[in-house]
């Protein structure tokens, strides 16, 4: 249901948005311009966006075929991963008291440091930059998920205990659909995640797939000064996470429209 | 405290917050192990399953589900597992022989247009039928309620309050019910039981005639009886 005040304050924030973004464009235009910078240093906005349509099959492929692949492989490896361990996490003090700390490990070692290590193990493959995307994306789902798991509400627990339903059936018809409020908001964190993580990866692995990702471009065009293009490839990468973010927001709205108070 | 309920009495227990009377009823539920002491049910229904129903102060609806799919849930979680109870509810063995069950209770409670609405759809007192429903779904020898009506406003009380003892009409169950309403609980039940610090002050009777239709509250047996536990209550230590 979408009231008149929704739509004023949605057309209102649209607004907003797109007046910083034109404010932002213009200040930048400035700066090039009575600077005399020049174009290797900061292009003007209307070079890069030349710049990103002379390149536009690259950078559609990059993003669609190369590190979007790679990402959504990540974030879905993730997903299925993440809450196969916050399940587990879910059933026994002991494993988590044990485990989580890792898991926190996990996200806390500098994934340029693991990356050098996993080519070593995996190759210069499209695995090796699913795996660094899986090791940025998992902790926010593990996290949130283990946590909707835990958090039943005490007399809903109880209703299950007068039944005498098992840990299976608890698990089954009131912890996992509790907690997948949760795994969307975990999701939407580790979606932007996993695009840094793809891009980060290619840095490292260069050409993975077939096609070339936005870290090897950015790589190439940087060692080439291609400032225009950098840039371009710099905003499409904001772009495929925007994108991954929308689309899993736009499928927890479907799912969830139906029972979440909104 | 020593406290006998036979069969198909409904008692209410009234008392102070914090006295004990949750706890109590935690204890008959096997939700709670008595620290000392011990609470004897009829042996067919004690360590039966779905024999002990509950209904919580809150309607506790599982949002993701229908309302038909909440009243489905008990006999849900009781399929496959073994019980001495012979009843087709608790012996229901396909999901749509529970379904069917459940759409007949549902519309007991009133509630045969609403099957396909989620909880958020629902008024609050829609929700408490079908946490009602949920709970007679299994056809309970005994009912527990805590506080059922407490979160409602005195209207819709009322109403909940005959829809009980029209069920109770029907299937006889024995109940017993936490409540802070001194009209509730004389208009409900055979026994009111006033509670204080744990145990049990007074056993008041309640001899109104049955059925007990709203036309008792006006007259003066409800009058005395509504004064005589007011008393009973009035007594007790102020807290703090």
């Amino acid at each position: 249901m979408v009231s008149s005040s929704d739509r004023k304050d949605w057309a209102l924030s649209f607004l907003l948005v797109v007046s910083v973004a034109i404010l932002g464009l213009l200040t930048w235009w400035f700066i090039v311009w009575h600077f005399e910078l020049p174009p290797a240093l900061l292009p003007s906005p209307r070079q890069c966006w030349d710049a990103g349509l002379e390149n536009r099959q690259v950078l559609f492929d990059a993003v669609f075929k190369s590190t979007g692949l790679a990402s959504v492989a990540g974030l879905a490896t993730s997903i299925f991963l993440g809450s196969l361990l916050a399940m587990i996490f879910s059933q026994s003090k002991k494993l988590r008291l044990a485990f989580f700390p890792y898991i926190i490990l996990l996200q806390t070692v500098p994934i340029v440091a693991i990356a050098p290590l996993l080519i070593i193990w995996s190759g210069y493959t499209f695995r090796t930059v699913v795996i660094v995307t899986v090791i940025v994306s998992l902790f926010p789902i593990v996290n949130s998920v283990t946590t909707g798991l835990l958090s039943i509400d005490k007399d809903e627990l109880d209703l299950f205990r007068v039944y005498r339903a098992g840990r299976f059936k608890t698990l089954r018809s009131l912890q996992i659909p509790s907690a997948v409020q949760y795994l969307v908001v975990g999701t939407k964190t580790s979606a932007a995640l996993a695009v840094i993580g793809a891009i980060v990866a290619e840095f490292f692995v260069g050409d993975a797939t077939n096609f070339t990702g936005l870290g090897t471009l950015m790589t190439g065009w940087q060692a080439l000064a291609k400032t225009d293009a950098l840039i371009a490839a710099l905003f499409c990468s904001a772009f495929l996470g925007l994108f991954l973010f929308g689309f899993v927001h736009l499928i927890s709205v479907t799912i969830l429209r139906r029972w979440v108070v909104s | 405290m020593s406290l006998e309920i036979p069969a198909g009495e409904i008692l209410s227990l009234v008392g102070p917050s914090g006295c004990g009377k949750t706890t109590l009823l935690r204890v008959l539920a096997d939700l709670h192990k008595p620290t000392t002491g011990s609470v004897i049910v009829n042996p067919a229904i004690r360590g039966d399953l779905g024999q002990i129903a509950f209904v919580f102060q809150q309607p506790t609806l599982l949002p993701w589900r229908t309302a038909l799919q909440n009243v489905v849930l008990p006999l849900e979680l009781l399929r496959h597992s073994r019980s001495l109870n012979e009843s087709p509810q608790i012996n229901a063995k396909t999901r749509r022989q529970c379904e069917e069950i459940a759409v007949e209770m549902m519309c007991q409670v009133g509630l045969g247009d609403a099957l396909r609405l989620y909880p958020r759809q629902l008024s609050g007192g829609m929700k408490m039928r079908v946490s009602i429903a949920r709970a007679l779904v299994t056809q309970p020898k005994v009912l527990l309620l805590d506080e059922p009506f407490a979160a409602l406003d005195e209207i819709l009380r009322n109403q909940l309050g005959e829809l009980l003892l029209e069920r109770w009409e029907q299937q006889r169950f024995t109940a017993v019910m936490v409540t802070h309403n001194i009209s509730e609980s004389v208009l409900l039940s055979h026994r009111i039981a006033s509670i204080q610090n744990g145990k049990i002050k007074e056993l008041i009777d309640n001899r109104l005639p049955w059925p007990r239709l709203e036309n008792v509250r006006g007259t003066p047996e409800f009058g005395d009886l509504y004064r005589r536990v007011s008393l009973s209550l009035h007594d007790a230590p102020k807290e703090g």
